[in-house]
């Protein structure tokens, strides 16, 4: 058997749908899940004589990622035609940018395991408007919706380095994270927000000599489930097909395939040398668009701590675990009340504790965002600081977490309220304690006379100090006066 | 003179236009637009190595318009011109290949 | 009677009304008998809202006996050129392909009419999706001449220009992409405008070439140019190439229009007017001396880039219109074929089926002009040419208040005559073209007639934006002259 190794080589296209109230090029909603073709006006509908008009807000979304993404913001931009023919665009051709998109040459970087990142080249990122949909009846017939037609759709292109499925699916994560987190996208799989086709090729060394397999595009996935199993199943054919008929690379040429989500394979759609032919020329409808430094600096300035690097900040800087952080990062509001709670005097574990704990927990039962739950990220760090001084437990913490998030009450009230403060004052606790000792005489000599009884002696005894105060003992106190007074 | 633009060619160009020429139409295009290309090009006699290509001829620039909704047409006249609608939907013929170049 | 008052520019007409002394629902009454008698003659018309007009005509009426404010065209009867989207009637583009649709919109200049309470009688016929220049690609019906029926209207705006000319109707709109309201104006001996581009909204305008289309309007007299333009000049949010005002103020066009340009500066090029007939020529050289006699200096300039014009636009304007009528698909709305086999052949069958010969020969020139390997050669050499010719006129700018030339080195041509040489036909556009690509505003202007009695225009153009200098300028000429007010009704077929 001949020696061969490869290397699994993946580039991503990725379009992300922009949050906009309305389209990209005329007022119609984007709303999801309307009904059929109630979202449609002359415009998007491409009726004779109509003219797009831009929406600012898409492309100040638009930039906001490419900035994100440390792209280099061209000065000067314009837009073209895409010409091909397909029921679900109504124009026959795709207003896109082609040779002076907006933004270039940036990258991301994407967390591995371990802590690890690696960063993935952005070749560009253009705007562009979304078609409407197909939909494939039972019948002999397809029903056209154009709804999503004209939505602004921002086409981000890496560059082909990712080796692994793994760093696939890190990247796509990443990017969903951070476009969430930029508040320009929902990115939800399930509405199509997000759809990625990925590129892909292998490196063979087979015998000493370097072989690449011809590359595939995959069109249209819309999960990171799909993207996965896409990834893995064409790195397995390539090998196959190599192995069968040595066929490598030739220049400029790829096929294009597309996944059968019910048999998990890539069936071929578009042979090499049928690439199409869009005939790009400049949009005259439109007028270029000038992006002056200012403005740019303008769109920078929304620009927050981007979700890898908090998620690192927060491991390094606050010893968090790396799963806790990726928790408080997943998504901007949370990891906003995280950090104003820690501003706030909160110990940043204890916070984390409480957020993780509770506070998501709530927001995850409401439906909404941590910010939304009723808490208050000062009340929020009043209650990590009253724990860690053990002024009330940990577990009445949750307790007044619950209640804080129902009242919007300060912590210290609701504590006194529940009756949830610890004891603490020694010379109180040592007359309960003595009055306990006296009580129980059994448990006492149990625990003086050491052995396998005086362990469960002490809890007992313990308890019924905790009894006595109804659970308000401080139960580190309480155990070192039992300690001094049972030595 | 040379044809400046063949049968194939033509056919070609026909296919990229969603046009269904007659052999006829194809024979008449290829004499006609060989025709006007020769004349067209025409163009090679001027030196435009150093000349900007001119897409818009007004220097306007950044025309916007803010991100508000306005009421869509409604299903029904969005629909009311369909050749063939199927309930709320526009009507095709199957379409088999999958792929939307967007 | 009737003639009497069909006879009346717009301006006139408008004041009548408003003063009470003249009812719309009388025009507009006298319109109607007049394309009732005529128009199966000339063509002009794809339809007509008879009982629309004379209800809006009475509203109008109604208004002005009440005292109530009316707009700047109350009652005058008005007719719209069939590539203008309206919410009446049908929009066809006098194409088969869009015979039944229905617009659930109006364009803006439309809108812009009927807020002047303007009183649009119909629409008028055209070269299919405005591609010609003898209306003759009409794939509805034949528009002729109103001076010798034997003769085409010119085109695209062969219908507008032909209603204009015949009384069919006051004043019209037209549509100009490479001198498509020019010429059929010098052809039919009436005014037409070609507006700079981004002066006028082209929102609703069934886009042609869409750097180039511009509306404009084809009137008997240069006031009601300045009059219509009044009413259809400005910024249109709905049109992103329409130009803000803050960066070029609409004026009011007939405020000065009486006034004459002092120490006018005409230049004249001629060695790119040597082409045209000598009674083309002469015209021109007569015309000359018109504005001479008023004390204008006229110098020699050259505009080298301008012979290359034709070539440039013909990749231009196709290409962008293989583009914005790759929608006439079948698929949303217009003709669609009767027994497909799949969905490919919903666009390319219907598509074969309803558009005419012209139709195809630039979709498929523009679509070759913009395919891979021929993008460079073609397209993006004549985005190169236009620059040029763009230089051109700014140079010429420089030294003068204004150009002029011929609209058309021929008169109006004998129907028939070019429609099989395709090229022959687009090298009549020679004069028109240039202003298109480069912007700027072209007016046409009766100056004369040949030997056969066929009307010869004089085309003025001056630097974007100064169509206030360009109507004076027109307007000069119009008090020395009165070819404007030769009616081909009493020449020809009128009784
Ligand atoms: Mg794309
Ligand atoms: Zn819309």
């Amino acid at each position: 058997m001949a020696e061969l190794e490869y290397k699994v080589v993946v580039g991503l296209e990725i379009h992300v749908q922009l949050c906009t109230k309305s389209k990209m090029f005329c007022n119609c909603a984007v709303e999801f899940g309307q009904r059929p073709n109630s979202r449609v006006c002359p415009v998007c509908l491409g009726m004779p004589g109509v003219l797009p008009v831009m929406n600012k807000q898409a492309l100040e979304y638009a930039v906001l990622v490419a900035l994100a993404l440390n792209c280099e913001i061209a000065g000067f931009t314009k837009w073209d035609r895409k010409s091909y023919y397909y029921p679900d665009l109504p124009k026959n051709y795709q207003i896109s940018q082609y040779d002076l998109p907006f933004s270039a040459n940036g990258f991301i970087e994407i967390p591995l395991e371990e802590g690890r990142t690696k960063r993935i080249r952005i070749i560009r990122a253009h705007l562009e408007e979304d078609a409407g949909k197909n939909l494939h009846t039972a019948g002999n017939f397809s029903q056209v919706d154009l709804n999503r037609a004209g939505t602004p759709l921002l086409e981000i292109v890496t560059e082909p380095d990712m080796n692994s499925t793994a760093e696939v699916r890190a990247l796509a994560v990443e990017l969903q994270r951070m476009v969430r987190f930029l508040g320009v996208s929902e990115a939800d799989m399930q509405k199509g927000h997000m759809r990625f086709e990925p590129n892909i090729n292998l490196v063979i060394t087979k015998d000493g000599a370097e072989y690449k397999t011809p590359i595939v595009e995959i069109k249209n996935l819309n999960s990171f489930r799909a993207l996965e199993r896409s990834v893995d199943y064409e790195v397995q054919r390539q090998l196959d097909e190599f192995l069968e008929t040595g066929e490598t690379m030739e220049t400029g040429n790829k096929s294009t395939r597309g996944w059968d989500d019910t048999n998990e394979v890539t069936v071929l759609q578009r042979e090499k040398e049928e690439a199409p032919d869009y005939r790009y020329f400049p949009e005259p409808d439109l007028v270029p668009v000038e992006l002056t430094e200012q403005w740019v600096e303008d769109i920078r300035a929304r620009l927050c701590e981007l979700p890898i690097k908090r998620q690192m900040r927060y491991v390094s800087e606050y010893k968090l675990s790396d799963y806790d952080a990726g928790v408080l990062t997943a998504e901007r509001s949370t990891a906003e009340f995280f950090d104003e709670a820690v501003k706030a005097g909160g110990v940043a574990k204890r916070v984390c504790n409480l957020l993780t704990q509770v506070g998501l927990k709530l927001a995850n039962e409401a439906g909404c965002s941590l910010a939304e739950v009723g808490l208050v990220a000062e009340n929020v760090a009043e209650l990590a600081k009253m724990i860690d001084a053990g002024t009330v437990s940990a577990t009445a913490g949750n307790t007044i977490m619950q209640e804080m998030a129902k009242s919007g009450k300060a912590a210290q009230i609701i504590a006194e309220e529940l009756s949830l403060i610890q004891k603490s004052d020694a010379g109180e606790l040592e007359t309960i304690v003595d009055e306990v000792l006296a009580e129980n005489p059994k448990a006492v000599d149990d625990v003086k006379s050491g052995g396998k009884k005086s362990k469960k002696a002490r809890g007992f005894l313990l308890g019924q100090v905790m009894q006595k105060t109804k659970g308000r003992a401080n139960p580190k106190v309480v155990s070192q006066i039992l300690g001094k007074k049972l030595n | 003179m040379a044809e400046k633009i063949d049968q194939a060619q033509v056919r070609k160009v026909a296919r990229l236009s969603r046009l269904d020429l007659t052999e006829a139409e194809v024979e008449e295009f290829t004499g006609q637009l060989s025709a006007i290309l020769d004349y067209v090009e025409k163009m090679n006699e001027l030196d435009t190595a150093n000349v900007e290509p001119l897409a818009h001829c007004l220097p306007v620039s950044n025309v916007f318009r803010a991100d508000s909704v306005k009421e869509s047409l409604g299903t029904e006249k969005t629909l009311a011109n369909a050749p063939q609608r199927d309930g709320e939907f526009f009507k095709v013929p199957k379409i088999l290949d999958g792929s939307s170049g967007a | 009677m009737a003639n009497e008052l069909l006879n009346k520019d717009c301006k006139e007409l408008r004041d009548e009304i408003a003063a009470g002394r003249i009812k719309s629902v009388a025009a507009t009454e006298a319109v109607f008998e007049t394309i009732e008698k005529y128009d199966p003659v000339l063509g002009a018309y794809i339809s007509t809202f008879e009982e629309q007009a004379l209800a809006k005509a009475q509203e109008v009426d109604d208004k002005i006996a009440a005292g109530e404010a009316v707009g700047g065209l109350a009652g005058v009867p008005i007719a719209v050129k069939d590539n203008m989207c309206t919410t009446f009637g049908a929009t066809t583009c006098a194409s088969k392909i869009l015979e039944n649709f229905h617009a659930p919109y109006n364009a803006t200049a439309v809108e812009k009419l009927l807020s002047a309470d303007a009183v649009i009688v119909g629409k008028t016929n055209m070269d299919e999706f405005a591609m010609g220049s003898s209306t003759e690609n009409s794939g509805l019906k034949q528009t002729v001449n109103p001076w010798n029926t034997s003769c085409v209207p010119g085109g695209s705006s062969g219908g507008s220009a032909a209603a204009v000319a015949g009384r069919l109707c006051f004043a019209a709109l037209g549509s100009d992409t490479g001198g498509s309201i020019r010429q059929p104006a010098s052809f039919c001996g009436v005014v037409g405008l070609k507006p700079t581009y981004g002066r006028v909204s082209r929102f609703g305008l069934v886009a042609y070439g869409s750097s180039l289309d511009q509306i404009g309007p084809i009137t008997r007299t240069v006031a009601d140019s300045a009059l219509m333009m009044n009413i259809i000049a400005g910024h249109d949010p709905a049109d992103s190439t329409s130009v803000d005002e803050a960066a070029a103020p609409v004026c009011d066009y007939l405020e000065k229009l009486d006034e004459p340009i002092e120490k006018l500066k005409i230049a004249i090029v001629p060695e790119f007017v040597a082409g045209a007939d000598e009674q083309v020529q002469k015209a021109l050289t007569e015309s000359i001396d018109v504005y001479k006699g008023l004390g204008a200096e006229v110098i020699e300039i050259d505009m080298p880039h301008l012979d290359y014009a034709i070539a440039a636009y013909y990749v231009i304007a196709t290409a962008e219109a293989s583009s914005n009528l790759a929608r006439y698909d079948g698929v949303h709305y217009g003709h669609r074929t009767a027994n497909p086999k799949d969905y490919v052949e919903v666009y390319s069958k219907s598509r074969a089926e309803a558009f005419g010969k012209e139709v195809k020969r630039r979709i498929m020139l523009g679509t070759y002009a913009l395919s891979s390997g021929y993008y460079d050669a073609y397209y993006l050499k004549a985005l190169k040419v236009r620059n040029l010719i763009r230089g051109d006129f700014a140079s010429a700018f420089e030294k003068c208040d204004c150009v002029m030339m011929p609209v058309s080195p021929t008169v109006a041509f004998k129907i028939g005559e070019k429609i099989d040489d395709p090229l022959k036909m687009y090298l009549s556009d020679i004069y028109t073209i240039a202003a298109n690509l480069a912007g700027v505003p072209s007016i046409s202007i009766p100056c004369g007639f040949d030997e056969n009695g066929l009307p010869i225009g004089l085309q003025i153009l001056t630097p974007a934006f100064a169509e206030e200098k360009l109507l004076r300028i027109a307007r000069m000429f119009e008090k020395e002259t009165d070819w404007h007010s030769r009616k081909p009704l009493a020449t020809n077929f009128h009784e």
